[in-house]
């Protein structure tokens, strides 16, 4: 059974941080009081930007990493300027934010794979290596620990682990982060007290753009190699991992490594004996389902921001 | 300013920029167009290919706009399409009936199967508040497993892993008399439930007590109850309702567009029923209308492809821009504003109310 825990854990870990920054960039969006339900769009601008710039970059420079760096890097930039269609329209047109987040997904779907197939002709970018996983020298010797934390690692996984970290921290201890949370729970006493409200939504969305953005081009330089025009829903996952993680980083850090556990368990539940007497669409079926009764659970004490989703109306105090 | 006026200048706004966005990679627009409405529209065939592709659609987009009427956001009809064309196909694959009794049982089991995938976030959002946008997706992804592993456990294909049985012709909504007439058009009867469906939604919405409580509720939750109003039956009855209409959705595209079910995809009409909703400002007649513009785009795609080089995704791309449009309807308003403004204070100028004569 520990064997088994070691083997599976970094392929969990890889499939978690992903998530983890997409739904903490969510955060920050909702926070502020601008619900993003356009992740998934987001993700896919990122992984195909994050693709296109590998790519070609890769044909100058054959085999140097820094390559993937300036990638996942450009890719944010695009997450942020794409997020910006849906802070313009949520923001300054008074749209309904779940409207625009899903007109998000559907420009992110169509365009990418519509450009994507003007350059490759097959609609997919495939880039010629990612990062490869390393085990930290000295770290992975420690018992327990060790093995599960230190072993086949990818860089993307510390730059992200250090997001959460320094988010966590921006969210709670300073003005910003102040201003921020008061913003998404009644704007109109943050305005009266002096705070730009649409400003600080910009920076919000603008946030949850460029996480989502790297978000989704991580999963191509860790395991994925290659944009299709889809993350899979795992945007829609991260929304549910933000709610399921009730909107605290810490929250958010223990709902995306619940997902990332059970879908790795589901995904090698058939090589692994003790597993495999269970039916597999159990264990996929399993976290959708924990997340429902979950949700059911918290839906007494839910601590969403209470003015996510409402468009600010400074008339409104 | 009127919905039909907004909506049409949404679609003509993304029929601007799907334009620009063929220009800027080096391809004629006015061709593109030209060969898109072709393949849509150029024979009988053709048309009654349209009008197949609009089919599921039209169910899907009344689905998410019946719910939208509660002020309820059903982002799974994918799911509950899903999970009622699996119920009918079961149906179709294990009963042996004369065809009209087949069929009907057919379109009741798909209805029963998408109205219970309504329900249930139906249920979580009146007793518990939960939020139907997510347990709908819950909901979807359930509905995806479900599906992906029953179907080759029970009615695996003869060739292929991923996909069902095909349904035997008797369990097809397909019509001789109706394909001849378009040219051997896959066009069948599913259309004229969908056209049935658009009459009694826009009924029931238009002229019972239970669509003017559901309205109530979509408007002013708060309101209709302090009205008197059941809202959380309303809202449990709206969930049912717009789930046994994506279910339809899905009786029409597997036993009539398709005729087998293919796992390890949701069902893309299910999404693209938000578009259709949006764009047809939750009205029954504008969801028929924006659903046949919908299919004549998806339908025209392939010979643009064929004739162009033009890539098929750009009728995705110019849906998505229309519905981003759509969304943002103020800054539309706005512009039109701006520019009624200006030629207001242009003819004031004409005739100035004061003039100094030397």
């Amino acid at each position: 059974m520990w064997t088994t825990l070691e083997q599976i854990f970094p392929y969990a870990i890889v499939f978690t941080v992903p998530l983890l920054i997409t739904a903490l960039g969510a955060l920050f969006s909702e926070r502020s009081g601008v619900v993003n339900i356009g992740l998934e769009g987001l993700m896919i601008m990122g992984s195909f930007v994050g693709a296109f710039v590998i790519f070609k970059m890769q044909q100058l420079w054959p085999g140097q990493p820094f390559v993937l760096w300036v990638g996942l890097l450009v890719a944010t930039v695009a997450g942020i300027l794409f997020s910006l269609l849906h802070a313009f329209a949520s923001i300054n047109l008074n749209a309904n934010q779940i409207i625009s987040g899903t007109a998000i997904n559907m420009i992110a779907g169509a365009l990418t794979v519509f450009l994507a197939r003007n350059m490759t002709g097959s609609g997919n970018i495939r880039i010629t290596s990612g990062f490869v996983p390393f085990d930290i020298p000295g770290l992975v010797k420690i018992p327990v620990l060790g093995p599960l934390l230190f072993a086949k690692t990818y860089p993307t996984t510390w730059l992200v682990l250090l997001i959460v970290f320094i988010s966590s921290f921006v969210l709670y201890k300073t003005p910003f982060g102040l201003r921020l949370r008061a913003c998404g729970e009644y704007p109109q006493a943050a305005e009266a007290a002096g705070i730009r409200v649409r400003w600080m939504r910009y920076v919000g969305v603008m946030i949850s753009g460029a996480f989502a953005g790297l978000g989704g081009a991580v999963i191509m330089v860790t395991y994925a190699g290659e944009f299709t025009g889809s993350v899979a829903g795992l945007g829609f996952l991260a929304l549910a991992s933000l709610i399921f993680g009730q909107w605290k980083p810490l929250g958010v850090l223990a709902a995306t490594m619940f997902f990332g556990f059970a879908s790795t368990v589901a995904n090698v539940s058939q090589v692994i004996p003790s597993l495999s007497a269970i039916p597999p669409v159990i264990l996929k079926v399993f976290p959708y389902a924990v997340t429902l009764l979950a949700l059911i659970v918290f839906s007494k004490s839910s601590n969403a921001p209470k003015a996510a989703g409402e468009p600010f109306d400074s008339s409104k105090r | 300013m009127n919905n039909s006026v907004k909506s049409l200048l949404a679609v003509l706004l993304g029929l601007l920029a799907g334009a620009l966005l063929m220009a800027v990679t080096g391809h004629n627009p006015l061709q593109g167009y030209k060969f898109l409405v072709e393949g849509g529209l150029k024979n009988p065939e053709r048309i009654g290919n349209t009008l197949a592709t609009a089919t599921p659609l039209i169910f899907t987009g009344l689905s998410v706009a019946f719910a939208f009427r509660t002020g309820l956001f059903n982002i799974g009809a994918a799911g509950q399409m899903l999970f009622g064309g699996f119920c009918a196909t079961a149906i179709g694959l294990t009963m042996d009936l004369p065809r009209a009794l087949l069929l009907l049982l057919m379109v009741v089991a798909g209805m029963v199967g998408g109205a219970l995938w309504g329900l249930i976030p139906g249920i979580l959002k009146a007793k518990f508040n939960v939020h139907e946008v997510v347990s709908t997706i819950m909901m979807n992804w359930i509905c995806y497993w479900t599906v992906y592993y029953a179907v080759p456990s029970y009615f695996k294909g003869d060739y292929l892993e991923t996909e069902s049985k095909q349904l035997p012709e008797a369990a097809l909504l397909r019509n001789p008399f109706l394909s001849d007439l378009f040219g051997g058009s896959y066009i069948n009867l599913g259309l004229f439930i969908a056209l049935a469906a658009v009459a009694v939604i826009a009924f029931v919405i238009g002229k019972t007590t239970l669509g003017y409580e559901l309205k109530a509720v979509g408007f002013n939750r708060h309101a209709a109850e302090y009205a008197g109003i059941a809202v959380n039956r309303g809202i449990v009855l709206s969930m049912l309702i717009s789930g046994a209409l994506a279910g339809l959705g899905g009786v029409a595209l597997y036993a009539g567009n398709a005729s087998s079910i293919q796992i390890g995809i949701l069902p893309s009409q299910g999404f693209d029923g938000i578009a259709v909703a949006l764009l047809g400002a939750s009205s029954p007649l504008g969801v028929l209308a924006s659903a046949v513009f919908f299919g004549l785009l998806y339908s025209g795609r392939g010979f643009m492809n064929a004739m162009t080089e033009i890539p098929p995704e750009i009728a995705d791309s110019i849906i998505a821009i229309i519905i981003y449009f759509a969304a943002a309807g103020i800054l539309i308003e706005r512009w039109i504003r701006a520019i009624a403004g200006r030629r207001a204070a242009k003819g004031r100028k004409v005739v100035p109310d004061h003039v100094d004569y030397p």
